[in-house]
């Protein structure tokens, strides 16, 4: 018998994001195909995104009298805001792992910590958005104003509608065990979430940084 | 590996494929935690000139994006089934048309009609 060599070659890989490889390769062709048609739609997102940052950057002179970035913006919450979903991004890649090696117990406990993560996210953006509320930073009150409600909040809509999807995927697992539909589930929310990190690096060297310089 | 590729690993392969996944995440995190840090530490602690702030943030945000796509969403230059990486790459040459024309003809107009709305 011929000794393997230690270092294996990588596997091809099948679709975006982490592929659970030979242990659940009796499922593979259909998860191919949905985690590949979840990455285009999550390519036409990012074009929402791109284009309403563009817009919003053709709104900075538009403040109307209203206030500006500097009088808005808090750079301690956005840093804290930004650290939490990058934590979340991390706890979810750690969730997939365990997913890949069928550690049910660590997989949960993986996801409820980057679920927690992400409804700390979406208090502190809201308590931001109160402060700036009460600075008289509302959508109606300027052009530049619209633009930032219609780009930072779709994106907190975007972390909350994955909590949400999270939440139930947890419940599928607890009634049906960790059968093939959760696991593309998993994996599909996987790049939904590290997605929504991607964004953020966006909106918060755009956005937060680029307004408070 | 096997052609179909569902030849099962041995327990000592395993861990040692685990433990360089769980590495893979970690450099991803380590790396993305620096780049996110520079910019913020820069813009808060430093008086550098405004250009060079706003060059080095849009330099640390491209390379981060670069870090999340390699280590957390593994888009790499390695063959794939499917054309992961000519997808990205064809959304972004979409947006780079979409936004810079919007900011070109915008930013145009402003400067010929409207100079109250450049920043």
């Amino acid at each position: 018998m011929s000794q393997r060599p230690l270092a294996l070659p990588r596997p091809q890989a099948r679709h975006p994001g982490l592929n659970l490889g030979a242990d659940h390769a009796h499922e593979a062709d259909s998860r191919e195909e949905m985690v590949f048609g979840f990455w285009v739609f999550m390519m036409s997102d990012l074009i929402i995104f791109g284009l309403l940052m563009a817009t919003y950057v053709t709104m900075l002179g538009g403040t109307a009298g209203g206030p500006g970035p500097k009088a808005l913006f808090e750079l301690k919450s956005v840093l804290i805001q930004t650290m939490l979903l990058l934590v979340s991004s991390a706890t979810f890649g750690m969730a997939s792992i365990a997913l890949k090696y069928q550690e049910k117990r660590r997989l949960v406990m993986w996801l409820l910590i980057t679920l927690a993560l992400g409804f700390a996210f979406l208090f502190f953006e809201l308590r931001d958005f109160h402060t700036m509320f009460e600075k008289g930073g509302v959508p109606s009150r300027s052009g530049y104003l619209s633009a930032f409600f219609s780009l930072v909040p779709l994106h907190g809509l975007h972390v909350a509608g994955a909590s949400v999807w999270l939440v139930a995927l947890l419940g599928q697992m607890a009634v049906h065990g960790l059968d093939a539909p959760v696991k593309t589930g998993i994996l599909r929310l996987g790049i939904l979430w590290h997605f929504l990190d991607i964004v953020w690096i966006g909106i918060f060297s755009l956005v937060y940084l680029g307004g408070l310089s | 590996m096997s052609a179909s590729g569902v030849e099962q690993d041995s327990a000592a392969q395993r861990a040692q494929k685990k433990a360089r996944e769980q590495r893979s995440y970690l450099w991803g995190f380590g790396l993305a935690l620096v780049l996110t840090l520079i910019p913020f530490a820069m813009l808060a602690f430093t008086a550098v000139e405004r250009m060079t702030l706003w060059l080095t943030i849009g330099a640390c945000a491209l390379i981060q994006v670069v870090v999340h796509l390699r280590f957390f969403l593994h888009i790499t230059l390695d063959r794939s089934k499917r054309e992961d990486l000519l997808l990205i790459l064809f959304t972004v040459l979409i947006l780079i048309i979409l936004c810079g024309g919007t900011l070109w003809i915008l930013f145009d107009l402003y400067q010929r009609m409207l100079p109250d709305m450049m920043p």
